[in-house]
Formats: C-alpha cells, structure tokens, sequence
C-alpha cells in the first residue's frame, strides 16, 4: 500500500523537486487557530504538515516549542482532542499530516486504539522521538498493518547499526536531526550533514527529511539542495507569536528557497 | 542512544578494573568517610516504646547525605571516559552539592540544573555548590522542581554529548542509570549487614527507607534482596516511605505507588504520576528531595515481586518526626529521611521490644533548617 507521504516523495522526485515540511503545535494558542496555519501552510506550497501533540515534558524539544507546547496544555489540548481536530480538518484538506507526539500520551491512549484512531481520521504518519525502534517493535508492526507511517530519527551521533534499523523501521521519510541537541538550535552548515546523509544513503533509499535548526530560507535552500526534504519548526513558531503578518511571506520564502529559487 | 552504550560500556570495563576499584574504595574511606556508623538510637527507641530502632548514619557521609556515593563513582568514571565536563539535576540540593564536589575532587567543570522553586526552598545549598566551583541553572519551565531539572540536564547532555557526562542522581532514567546508580549505592546495605551481624548477632527485621527516585532505598535494601534472605522463614520486611504531601486525597503529593499508575517517563517505563492524557502530573512533598512524579523502575518491580511494600507519610508527619530525632537523639535529619522515620513512629510502638528496625538516616537536616523555620512561621 503506498501512503500519500510516500506519493509526495514519488512525485517530488520525479521532479527533481525538495519537500516543505512545515511544523505548528497542535493548539498553541488555539486549534481553531492551528487550523488556519495548516491551511497557509498548504496554501504557501507545503507538501507534509508536521504536527505537535502538547506533552508536559518534552525532552526533545528547546524553549521555543516547549512554550508553544505550555501554551496548548493551557488551551486543554490533549491527543485525544488533536485526533479529533485531524478529523474535522479533512473536510478542508487532503495534505499529509504527520504528528510528533511523546510516547506517554500514546501508552495512556492505547497503542492500538491510538494507531487505529489516528489512522482512521486521517493522519498519515507519526514521530515519536522518544521511543527508540528497538523498544517499539510492536507499535512498529501494528502501524505498519495499519498503513500509520511510523518515522524515527537520526542524528550526528548515529552509528551504522542504528541507521540500519531506524531505516527499516521508518516508513515514508526518515528525519534527520542536523544537531546533537534540542530543537531549535542553531543550524551548523560545514559540510558534516552532507557526510552524514551519504552515509545513511549506503543503507537505505527512502527519503531523508532534515530538520532542527532550519530557520532561515538560505539553510532551507542548502539543507534541501542535499537532502529530501526540509522541516522548518520552531523558527515558524516564533514568527507566529513575534511577527504574524510576516509569516506568509517567510513561508513562501522558503517554499521558493527549497524550490532553488533563491 | 550511542552515549548510553558508551557509558554501559565504560561501567562494565570499570567494575573489572582493579585500580578503578581500588581508588574507589580507597576515596569511600578517606574522602566519604566509609563506613558511615550504624547507630543505636536509644532515647528515640525509649520515647516510641516499642522495636530497637537502628539509624545508618548517612548524613554522616561527606556533604551530608548518601547521595556523593554516587556522584563521587560517576565523577572518577567520567574523568575515565575522557569527559570535560559533567552535569547534574538536583532537587533538595543534595546531589548537586555531591556532583559539585565529585567535579571538583577530579578536576571536571561542572554544571547543575535546578527548579526555580527548589532554588528558593534549598538556598543553602545552591550558595555551597557555587562555592564548589558549580554553575547552578535555573530551571523556570513546567513545574520548576526535579523533574523539569532533569528535563533540561537530558536536553544539555544531548547537546553536548561528546564532552560531557551527566551525573544522573538516582536509579531512574534509561539504562544503565538505574542498574549502576543501585551498584554505587548498594555498599550502604552491604557495611549495614556487616554492622547489624556485630551488634545484634543476627539481621533485622525491618528495613525502612525513604523513596524518591528511590537510590538510598535501592542502596539499603539490596545487600538483603538475596535469594537467602527470601527463604528465611521470616523474610526481612522492606518499607519505602514516599511523599504523601498534603495527603493523598488532595492530589498534592508524590506518592507514585498510591496516586500513580504505570508510564514511560524521562528513559523508563514505571510508576508515575500522570493525568488521563498521559501528561506528568504536578507533585508536592515538603521535601524537595521527594518532590518528583516518578519513582526508579526496579521500585514496582520489587513491589510486584512482594519483596517490598511501600508507604507514605505526609508532610505534618515528617515534620513532626523531624522535631522528635532531634530532640531525642541530637541528630537533625533531612527531611527526606524524616519520611522514613515517620514511619518508624507509626511501626516501632505496635512491635515487641525485641524487634530490630533500620531506618536509613539518608541525610543531614541542615540545608532544611530554614525552610522549617519558614513553615513555622520564626523569621531566621
């Protein structure tokens, strides 16, 4: 079964052509208001929607997110209700949806029933990034029966064995973290991401997305002339609170900066 | 996950080497002060009227709790790994004062994260480990206690793994923190064996030990936790003390085993303190070395085992078992440890007199003069 996030991949492949991984967390400060910023990212060319799942300690991500993620807890949002507003926004767009959820709200919610729910409002992937391959086989396995693209993460750090088994165990795109560190870090551009992504390209030839610390549409244009696709989070979810007439237009500058055009 | 395996790695090779082994022990002597004294409380035991209550003298061990046993360990096997550098979370203070010092003993920088709200209740001790050459982080997200402490040391070490060693301070987190925390802490048990045989020519009958992340428990009850001992015909009885807060009904405790239900958290799956969603639940304790929503893995294992049972007390009741060692035995404890005792308040009256209770005195109460001052109400 291809999934729709495998289909863009196809696509954008044919065309010689990078994908605009957007991310927002789900609720911050409003869903009503997460709606409409998914429908701009689509609108300003995004190819794969990532989407937060508020958790009260979310040790993998930097000050930014983490307060986008207290604002949300603060508006009620739970996965519960993020599945539900996937549901409801599928009246108005056929966009892949990728969610990156903690693995606790997942364990509470049931691995099951989070996977056939999530599944069933049309989600089309999931990011758990502390849940290592090794430790999620079955959720590996049942996401897998399910047509849920489960992705996993690389990093600098990543030996040859790990990226052996987190490219099996990821369907759709594999996500590359530029940094050993948190998101929203600074990006480092010397050559070190291109060494790596050869690398995991020995192993694997599912797309490889990378993200954490893409902020401005100069490393958007470097990061995608190297790699699959590009993730752009925590600098759009600064814009969103400091300058929100200005995030049109920073998204369509890095759609076009992926795109070569700048 | 290659830092993890880096560290397993480095504990193995570690427990084989000889010279590693020898310093280690020769530091627990000379530097700790090992082995901390086994004490008869004779006056505590007369005012309760009941058990022969013994404390393991832990707030005896340099900077004043069991916590440098640890830190001290993980300090001499990060300068082994070739780290420059280590970090801590600390709560009530305690383990960050011990890494503090372990860094400065072998020569490593040294950062350490707090929770704002621990840094007002434990100044005392933010002012020693600045003294000790340690930049102490505040830590103003989530809750602002332990846990949010520990979030960002897991975040700092991830970014700056390849320098850096994070000194976890309790047998929580991934592998294979809890497993070599147990194995640095479990010579408390072992002295305590030793030291019980000499007094009383036989072993206790209970062990009683406060639970945090649960290190100075693991550290007590695993010299007993043999095979032997569990065919005795009248196994030795283990109680862990957590935090029951303001009481269990408010919801405003850290009693994991009474309020918590299973989840996986901060690198291991176990008893934590959570709401419907699967979010970490906001905790209280007077103490801020118990202040935490989650308790280390081998705890429900052992509980579900039947090897361990486990308690709480609140906040009154620490207290008032605070008041009462001092002023029946001179000793201040901390207030983590005077969780333990508070149970030996409730425990030792109802036994004959010929029973022997344990308690682990895990702590001195000196960083907590102040903060009990403040509850109060006297102005310092």
């Amino acid at each position: 079964m291809t999934s729709r996030i495998e289909k863009i991949f196809k696509i954008l492949r044919k065309e010689n052509k990078k994908a605009f991984i957007p991310y927002i967390m789900a609720g911050d400060p409003s869903l009503e208001k997460t709606r409409d910023i998914v429908l701009m990212f689509e609108e300003c060319g995004a190819d794969i929607v990532e989407l937060g799942v508020p958790f009260t300690d979310p040790i993998a991500d930097g000050p930014t997110i983490q307060r986008a993620s207290e604002r949300a807890l603060k508006a009620g949002v739970t996965l519960k209700k993020v599945i539900v507003f996937v549901n409801e926004l599928r009246q108005s767009t056929q966009i892949p949806i990728v969610l990156m959820t903690y693995y606790n709200p997942v364990l509470k919610y049931g691995e099951e029933n989070f996977i056939k729910d999530a599944k069933d409002a049309g989600v089309d992937g999931v990011i758990v990034p502390d849940l290592p391959p090794d430790e999620g086989e079955e959720f590996i396995s049942q996401s897998r029966k399910a047509g849920l693209s489960t992705i996993f993460l690389l990093a600098p750090t990543s030996t040859s064995d790990r990226i052996k088994k987190v490219a099996k165990a990821s369907k759709g795109f594999i996500y590359y973290v530029t940094i050993t560190g948190v998101t929203g870090s600074a990006l480092l551009l010397d050559g070190s991401i291109e060494t790596v992504l050869s690398e995991i390209r020995k192993y694997t030839d599912k797309p490889v997305a990378v993200g954490f610390g893409v902020s401005t549409p100069e490393e958007a244009s470097v990061v995608a002339k190297i790699s699959d696709g590009v993730i752009v989070g925590s600098a759009i979810v600064r814009r969103l609170h400091e300058s929100p007439d200005d995030l049109r237009s920073y998204l369509i500058s890095l759609r076009e900066a992926i795109n070569g055009l700048v | 996950m290659p830092a993890l395996k880096e560290l397993e790695e480095a504990f193995l090779r570690s427990k084989k080497d000889r010279e590693f082994q020898r310093e280690l022990n020769y530091l627990q002597k000379t530097y700790i002060g090992r082995p901390t004294p086994l004490y008869f409380a004779k006056r505590f035991t007369e005012h309760l009227g009941g058990a022969k209550v013994y404390l393991k003298r832990e707030d005896l061990a340099h900077t004043g709790a069991h916590k440098i046993n640890n830190a001290l360990a993980q300090a001499l096997l990060a300068k082994k790994m070739g780290k420059k550098r280590v970090i801590a979370e600390t709560g009530a203070g305690q383990h960050g004062v011990a890494t503090a010092t372990g860094a400065a003993f072998v020569g490593l920088e040294c950062e350490i994260y707090m929770g704002t709200e621990d840094m007002q209740r434990q100044a005392l001790n933010v002012f020693r480990m600045r003294l000790l050459g340690a930049k102490v982080t505040e830590v103003s997200v989530g809750s602002k206690t332990l846990k949010d402490a520990i979030n960002e040391a897991l975040r700092d070490w991830t970014t700056n793994v390849h320098t850096t060693h994070y000194v976890l301070g309790t047998v929580f987190g991934p592998h294979p923190f809890p497993v070599m925390v147990r194995d640095f802490q479990s010579i408390i048990g072992k002295e305590t064996r030793r030291q019980i045989l000499d007094a009383e020519g036989r072993l206790p009958d209970y062990l009683v030990a406060c639970v945090g992340g649960g290190s100075n428990a693991i550290g007590l009850f695993y010299a007993f936790l043999t095979n032997h001992e569990s065919r005795l015909t009248t196994p030795i009885k283990m109680i862990g003390v957590e935090a029951g807060g303001r009481g269990i009904e408010t919801g405003e405790h850290a009693a994991r085993f009474a309020g918590g239900s299973i989840g996986v958290f901060q690198g291991c799956k176990t008893y934590l303190l959570q709401d419907e969603d699967g979010n970490v639940l906001g905790t209280h304790s007077v103490s801020a070395g118990l202040d935490y929503a989650a308790i280390g893995p081998e705890h429900p294992y052992l509980k579900d085992k039947g090897r361990i049972s486990y308690t709480y007390a609140t906040d009154d009741e620490a207290l008032s078992a605070f008041e009462l060692l001092s002023t029946t035995e001179g000793i201040i404890p901390a207030l983590e440890s005077a969780h333990a005792l508070a149970e030996v308040v409730k425990l030792a009256p109802k036994l004959p007199r010929e029973k022997i209770i344990i308690v682990n005195l895990s702590g001195r109460g000196d960083k907590d003069v102040q903060h009990v001052a403040r509850i109060k109400g006297i102005e310092l």
